[in-house]
């Protein structure tokens, strides 16, 4: 593995406890509130209209607590390479090079394209990835 | 100027002393130098504007992180610069082989580079689809004929990390 690969897994490792941290500041509390049957639940909108996962959840939080989708949304910018994007999409989020570049044409077509919604955390965790590989890309709460 | 994958290399060889200074221009050229508009697209806005509490975490621990990213991998293509280093005056063509592992540092570099350029120079999307443009005729065409170029090492990377 390249030393900057290596750099982008500690920067994936150390903003995950952060995000982690920065959540239970957000609760006020000093431990996780998430109970473990709803820990790692993710729902998924692979594709822009359509959840395909929605796990039950025992957790009774605020409202404010309640993890509603959020979307990875990568913006157009007319200087990265169509070629590099389409590998960072296959690279970040595995997928195969046709959806790849289905994606990479959506942002350059129509400006922006939605990869992948769910967990606020992951969905960090994907936003900078992306900003790692130079990408225009924002964390949007689904409305 | 050649350029083709020997075996865990990817060689640059046959390069004029003017494609060697812009290859040697790569370091230097991903600096912001204080341009606000350079320095906000290499750290962009992680939110549309509507979270200024990640937005403000994000500063505070993604983007020292994402420094560190981003200046590891141009210090990498730095060492490899350094096999052109040596008799400024020489007119000779040069080689340049890049290790295959250093690929991602040298996409990365490259890429920082030409946003930096681009942000500096603030080129429209008709000017940065023009390939064609001279580099002769000023400081802002040879700015544009050095994003094409680094563009070009970019697509011939990309194309060998697929195979």
């Amino acid at each position: 593995m390249s030393a900057i690969a290596d750099s982008l897994f500690e920067l994936r490792a150390s903003y995950g406890s952060l995000s982690a941290m920065s959540r239970e500041r957000r609760r006020g509390v000093g431990c996780r509130a998430q109970s473990k049957e709803t820990e790692g639940t993710t729902h998924v909108l692979d594709e822009p209209g359509s959840v395909t996962t929605a796990e039950p959840t025992q957790e009774t939080d605020s409202e404010e607590d309640i993890d509603l989708p959020w979307q990875v949304v990568v913006h157009n910018d007319p200087v990265n390479l169509m070629s590099y994007v389409t590998m960072v999409f296959q690279r970040v989020f595995g997928y195969p090079r046709e959806k790849a570049e289905r994606h990479m044409l959506e942002v350059h077509q129509k400006g922006r394209s939605i990869l992948w919604a769910g967990m606020r955390e992951p969905a960090e965790l994907y936003v900078q990835q992306l900003h790692g590989y130079l990408l225009l890309a924002t964390l949007e709460k689904v409305s | 100027m050649e350029i083709c994958r020997q075996n865990d290399q990817i060689e640059i060889s046959e390069l004029d002393p003017f494609l060697a200074e812009l290859l040697r221009q790569i370091p230097a050229s991903t600096n912001p130098d204080g341009v606000s508009a350079a320095e906000q697209r290499l750290f962009s806005s992680p939110t549309n504007g509507k979270e200024p509490e990640l937005r403000a975490e994000w500063k505070a621990y993604v983007e020292p992180e994402l420094r560190r990213l981003f200046q590891s991998a141009t210090e990498m293509v730095a060492t490899d610069l350094q096999q052109l280093n040596g008799d400024e005056k020489s007119l000779a063509n040069r080689t340049l082989r890049i290790p295959a592992k250093h690929a991602d540092a040298w996409l990365s570099a490259l890429n920082q580079a030409r946003l930096v350029i681009a942000a500096k120079n603030d080129f429209t999307e008709t000017e940065l689809s023009d390939h064609f443009r001279s580099p002769i005729g000023s400081r802002r065409d040879l700015s544009l004929f050095q994003i094409n170029f680094y563009g070009f090492l970019q697509e011939f990377i990309l194309r060998e990390l697929d195979h």
